[in-house]
């Protein structure tokens, strides 16, 4: 299965009944997939006029109680920063796909990874926070999704997919599991006619200094909620490793590879790639990192998750850095020469 | 004694906190008493925009969504695509229907979108204080236009209502005003109009209310209401610009 095609497919099957977009290249094929797929399910897909109103389509489905999702790349993203300020004010569930392509400015649609800042760090106005997945693979793609719109309705928040043009163009076998049960708060919020009980309000204009204050430590509560139960790695070769690698996305999977190269040269180096880029796994690096000499981390960019990374090891550890940004693709061959070279500049064997 | 006129029952029992002689009130009013004939208290839902009536949830006693400034039609569109059957409306300023939202509010007109928007048109920028409008007409005075607009600089005053009526998406689209009662009480028709070709599912429906902003025009109610007729229904006749029930009863 196409990874755009896997993203879509699994909405289907977690309930996503609305679907609206504007297309943006390289993610087409996914509202391609979901106006053939909304129309069997007898949900609704919506090309918008633009990626601005899109994101305020999902708000009123959300709003109305539906699953919705909306997915862009991204300089469409942009655009919707203001929706999800919005969204994660209001506490309303919704589901963000972005497909990151180079940038900054109009950029190109190669695979890169430099949205992560604006991913993780809110992105739109105000202090927010939202749940950031990074899949690297199409079975990947698949599970999380499912699990996003779970995580959107559990702790009310708008949730993004972090992927790339290689995320979504890729072609892997899945298996297809059923959405797990999960046990979700009522929805007891939503507007769809004050029939039988009292009318509500969704609304984020808090005037009072005071009551606005307490909305952002209630947000901030729920962050620490989610910062307990949310974080997800991978692990790879780790337990005796002098160096650890870590990277997300795209890039883990070539720095995968090159990890493998270099353990074949009898270098013993493992690798760790955060699932959840917000909340990042701080835990989960400190631990691991604990026993290692060196960190390296490769990004897709000048260098943004690495500032995460050296948060999480708090200067118990050099954290070098390397990155190939604007849409460059490095083989795995590059990424495994840059590991030798730390590994002789550093002196570890 | 006779009971002869009382609150509404969707309107909350609450004070206005609209300035002496805006039109708001009134039309909050008008909406309420019409949610109440109908019967649309329990399916309604309302977006209101950001401008002066953010607050209508304060006074509809109706399930209320907020919405970014211009944005309603759009997050009216994902209301009415998601729940069908529910009588949805947006309630929007010059500003957000016109100049930020243009976009949104254009291309759910053209969709067809079964909602209707109530456009409160004051030609200025109130809950901001007093800046240029879209709508604001040439030579008159607001804070970003000290000088009176000019077309060379700020451009015309946008008839957004008339190009909407042009749209094939769009079912019932009428100028009205709050200017006299009568002029009130046709307000009131051409919004029962939009209501019911809405429910009827014959396309979007758009009704703007001419209104008056005493406190950024600087002017006293009395010669706000006066200017409001003499110089605004000018700028802006007031006409049912397109009624497709009118055309096919025709037919």
């Amino acid at each position: 299965m196409k990874g755009t095609d896997a993203i879509g497919e699994a909405a289907v099957q977690a309930g996503c009944r609305c679907y609206f977009g504007y297309p943006i290249t390289p993610q087409n094929e996914l509202p391609e997939y979901m106006s053939k797929r909304m129309d069997e399910v007898g949900g609704v897909f919506l090309q918008g006029e633009s990626e601005i109103a899109s994101i305020n389509m999902v708000l009123g489905a959300a709003a109305a109680g539906v699953r919705a999702m909306t997915s862009s790349s991204s300089p469409g993203i942009s655009l919707k920063q203001e929706g999800l300020s919005f969204l994660a004010s209001l506490e309303l569930p919704a589901v963000i796909v972005n497909i990151n392509r180079g940038g900054p400015g109009l950029g190109n649609i190669a695979p890169s990874q430099g949205d992560y800042y604006q991913a993780t760090r809110g992105g739109g106005h105000g202090d927010y926070r939202m749940p950031v997945y990074a899949p690297a693979g199409v079975q990947e793609l698949y599970d999380i999704t499912m699990k996003a719109f779970d995580v959107a309705d559990m702790y009310r928040t708008p949730v993004m997919i972090l992927g790339d043009g290689m995320m979504g163009q890729i072609v892997e076998p899945i298996v297809r599991h059923k959405r797990p049960d999960v046990e979700l708060p009522p929805k007891d919020y939503i507007l769809d006619g004050c029939e039988g009980r009292p009318s509500r309000i969704v609304k984020s204009l808090i005037l009072d200094v005071r009551l606005m204050e307490e909305h952002n430590w209630k947000l901030k509560r729920k962050y620490d909620l989610m910062k307990k139960e949310l974080p997800m790695h991978e692990e790879f070769m780790t337990s005796d490793a002098k160096m650890i690698v870590v990277a997300y996305g795209t890039a883990a999977r070539i720095a995968k590879g090159a990890v493998k190269r270099v353990r074949s040269n009898g270098l013993p180096v493992g690798l760790i790639r955060p699932i959840t880029l917000w909340p990042f796994p701080d835990e989960a690096i400190a631990n691991i990192t604990k026993k290692a000499k060196a960190v390296l981390v490769f990004e897709m960019s000048t260098g943004q998750m690495v500032d995460d990374v050296r948060l999480a090891t708090n200067g118990r550890i050099d954290c070098e850095f390397y990155g190939r940004p604007g849409g460059v693709v490095a083989a795995p061959q590059e990424i495994a020469r840059i590991i030798e070279r730390h590994w002789l500049q550093k002196e570890l064997s | 004694m006779k009971k002869v006129f009382s609150r509404p029952k969707c309107l909350k029992p609450a004070p206005f906190h609209y300035c002496p002689g805006c039109g708001h009130s009134i039309i909050h009013r008008l909406v309420a008493e019409l949610i109440d004939e109908m019967g649309l208290q329990g399916k309604a839902i309302c977006i209101p925009p950001a401008g002066c009536a953010v607050l209508a949830y304060n006074y509809f006693d109706i399930d209320v969504c907020e919405s970014a400034h211009g944005r309603g039609c759009a997050i009216a569109t994902g209301f009415k695509r998601a729940l069908p059957d529910r009588f949805v409306f947006t309630y929007q300023g010059d500003g957000d229907m016109a100049a930020i939202g243009t976009a949104e509010t254009i291309h759910a007109a053209n969709r067809g979108e079964l909602i209707t928007s109530i456009f409160v048109n004051n030609a200025v920028y109130g809950m901001t204080g007093g800046q240029m409008a879209p709508t604001t007409m040439l030579g008159q005075k607001t804070t970003t236009s000290p000088f009176g607009r000019r077309s060379k600089v700020e451009g015309y005053p946008l008839k957004i209502t008339d190009l909407i009526a042009q749209l094939d998406g769009a079912a019932y689209v009428a100028r009205t005003s709050v200017g006299t009662p009568a002029k009130i009480l046709a307000t009131k028709k051409a919004l029962k109009k939009a209501f019911e070709v809405q429910l009827e599912g014959l396309g979007y429906t758009l009704v703007e209310v001419l209104s008056p902003c005493p406190t950024n025009w600087k002017m006293t109610p009395v010669d706000a209401f006066k200017y409001l007729q003499e110089r605004m229904e000018k700028e802006y006749p007031l006409q049912v610009f397109k009624d497709i029930t009118a055309q096919k009863k025709e037919d």
